[in-house]
């Protein structure tokens, strides 16, 4: 198997806006290509098995699971990572509330949390508790500050619609 | 993970011709959801990943001659939100959105869920309860299998290597038939069900009595199963909780479920009891509105 030539393919994707052109292994998953290949290390690994939520991105506006992407699914894709949520430096309505809410305490999980919360509110600007939770219960805290999350979330809404 | 060659065709002939070529060799992946955890586990090894990634047209979700059709390619969420379903299927939307995540129903697709053949998923054990049927397709041509007659075992089903599941039909249901489904849920809401049942009643409209019926159950099997001496029971009968508390045992009779975090194998099999006499509640309850 060492001896064995890596198999390679040649992917176009924009990621937080930038377009990238690269050549990735077939093998390789989204959720490193976006870590190693392009820096881009807001996005966490966390369960591997989709699961936890911490490796949620965009993908052409929906949240998806990094970890069960292989890079070669973002071909042609949009791919937007927590890096993308703050535009020229200022940050998200999504993230300024998830500190003046309290809606984290080690961090691990913040990243998921903020690209699913964002995704969901440009679905829907004011989600009821109800759809918050629907949108967020695959996102896992293991600090269980759930609570704060969702006031989190309920904050940014509201500040979107006086918007 | 492995090294593999990737080839993502641009038409559905190709992807037959390739498929045809490399058989076993090849495994096809859409969502990746399943099969992306066994290539990082090395529970699968193939030499070639055939994507269907780029196809177009067959995630189409639509409706002819009253028979609801779903495109392989079409994702758990695209059925799960789609209006036509949830017009003409309920059930079938509420199946679809009590699968996993969010984010993974974004990702797997109608296709997938069927050919990779887990017990554990929801909507198989739905679909079969409306008698779906599944379209099949080769380089050599295409058949049709009703869902009844797909599944072998556990990760089995009747498809053979060089063949691709195309898309998914789902009959009009007759006048005075309710559907439900009901998913156990003891731990976490995106968690596998401990037992999932689905049922569906049609009802004499004169005499009030069950005409007709489907019971299916998920998660306590090598396959979802069709309960047909507990459906032969209801046939021709009121709802009373005697004949229920009879049909869930004939059913419990059917399981033979694996013990795990989601409960014992004799928990999940008394708990299958329960809840087909639940979904038989509940779908006679719709037969009636």
């Amino acid at each position: 198997m060492a001896s064995e030539k890596t198999m390679t393919r040649t992917i176009r994707l924009r990621v937080n806006g930038k377009e990238h052109s690269l050549e990735v292994p077939s093998r390789r998953l989204l959720v490193d290509c976006l870590r190693y290949d392009l820096g881009l290390t807001g996005t966490k690994e966390g369960c591997s098995v989709g699961v936890c939520g911490a490796c949620t991105v965009l993908m052409d506006g929906q949240p998806i699971s990094s970890c069960l992407a292989l890079a070669v699914f973002a071909d042609g894709k949009e791919i937007v990572t927590v890096e993308g949520i703050a535009r020229e430096g200022k940050l998200d309505r999504v993230q300024q509330s998830f500190i003046d809410h309290g809606g984290f305490q080690c961090g691990s999980c913040t990243p998921g949390m903020v690209v699913t919360a964002r995704a969901l509110l440009d679905a829907n600007p004011n989600p009821s508790q109800d759809e918050i939770k629907e949108w967020m219960l695959g996102n896992l805290c293991r600090c269980t500050g759930y609570y704060q999350i969702i006031e989190s979330i309920q904050g940014a809404a509201g500040e979107a619609s006086d918007a | 993970m492995h090294n593999f060659e990737y080839r993502e065709p641009d038409t559905l002939e190709e992807v037959l011709a390739l498929l045809g070529e490399l058989g076993e060799e090849a495994k096809i992946v859409a969502g990746g959801t399943a099969l992306v955890i066994m290539l990082n586990q090395r529970l699968l090894v193939p030499s070639h990943l055939i994507s269907l990634r780029k196809l177009r047209d067959i995630d189409q979700i639509e409706s002819s001659d009253g028979t609801l059709q779903l495109g392989a390619l079409a994702t758990l969420r695209a059925v799960e939100t789609s209006p036509l379903v949830k017009e003409q299927s309920p059930v079938l939307a509420e199946t679809y959105a009590q699968v996993a995540t969010l984010r993974l129903r974004n990702m797997a697709t109608v296709g997938g869920s069927l050919a990779h053949a887990d017990p554990n998923q929801d909507p198989p054990v739905t679909l079969m309860a409306l008698d779906a049927r599944v379209g099949l397709a080769s380089a050599n041509g295409s058949r049709e299998v009703a869902l009844d007659e797909f599944f072998i075992d556990y990760y089995e089903t009747v498809v053979r290597p060089d063949e691709l599941v195309t898309r998914v039909m789902v009959p009009r249901a007759a006048p005075h038939t309710g559907s439900a489904y009901l998913k156990f849920l003891p731990r976490t809401s995106e968690d596998y069900a401990t037992v999932g049942v689905a049922a569906r009643v049609s009802l004499e409209p004169d005499s009030g009595v069950c005409q007709d019926c489907r019971l299916v159950l998920g998660g306590v099997g090598a396959t979802p199963l069709r309960a047909r001496d507990a459906e032969d029971l209801l046939k021709g009968q009121k709802s009373t909780p005697e004949l229920l508390e009879a049909v869930g045992a004939a059913a419990r009779q059917l399981t033979d479920p694996v013990g795990d975090s989601r409960g014992s194998a004799q928990y999940k099999r008394a708990m299958t009891g329960v809840f087909v006499g639940r979904a038989i509640d509940q779908a006679w309850e719709r037969a009636l509105a």
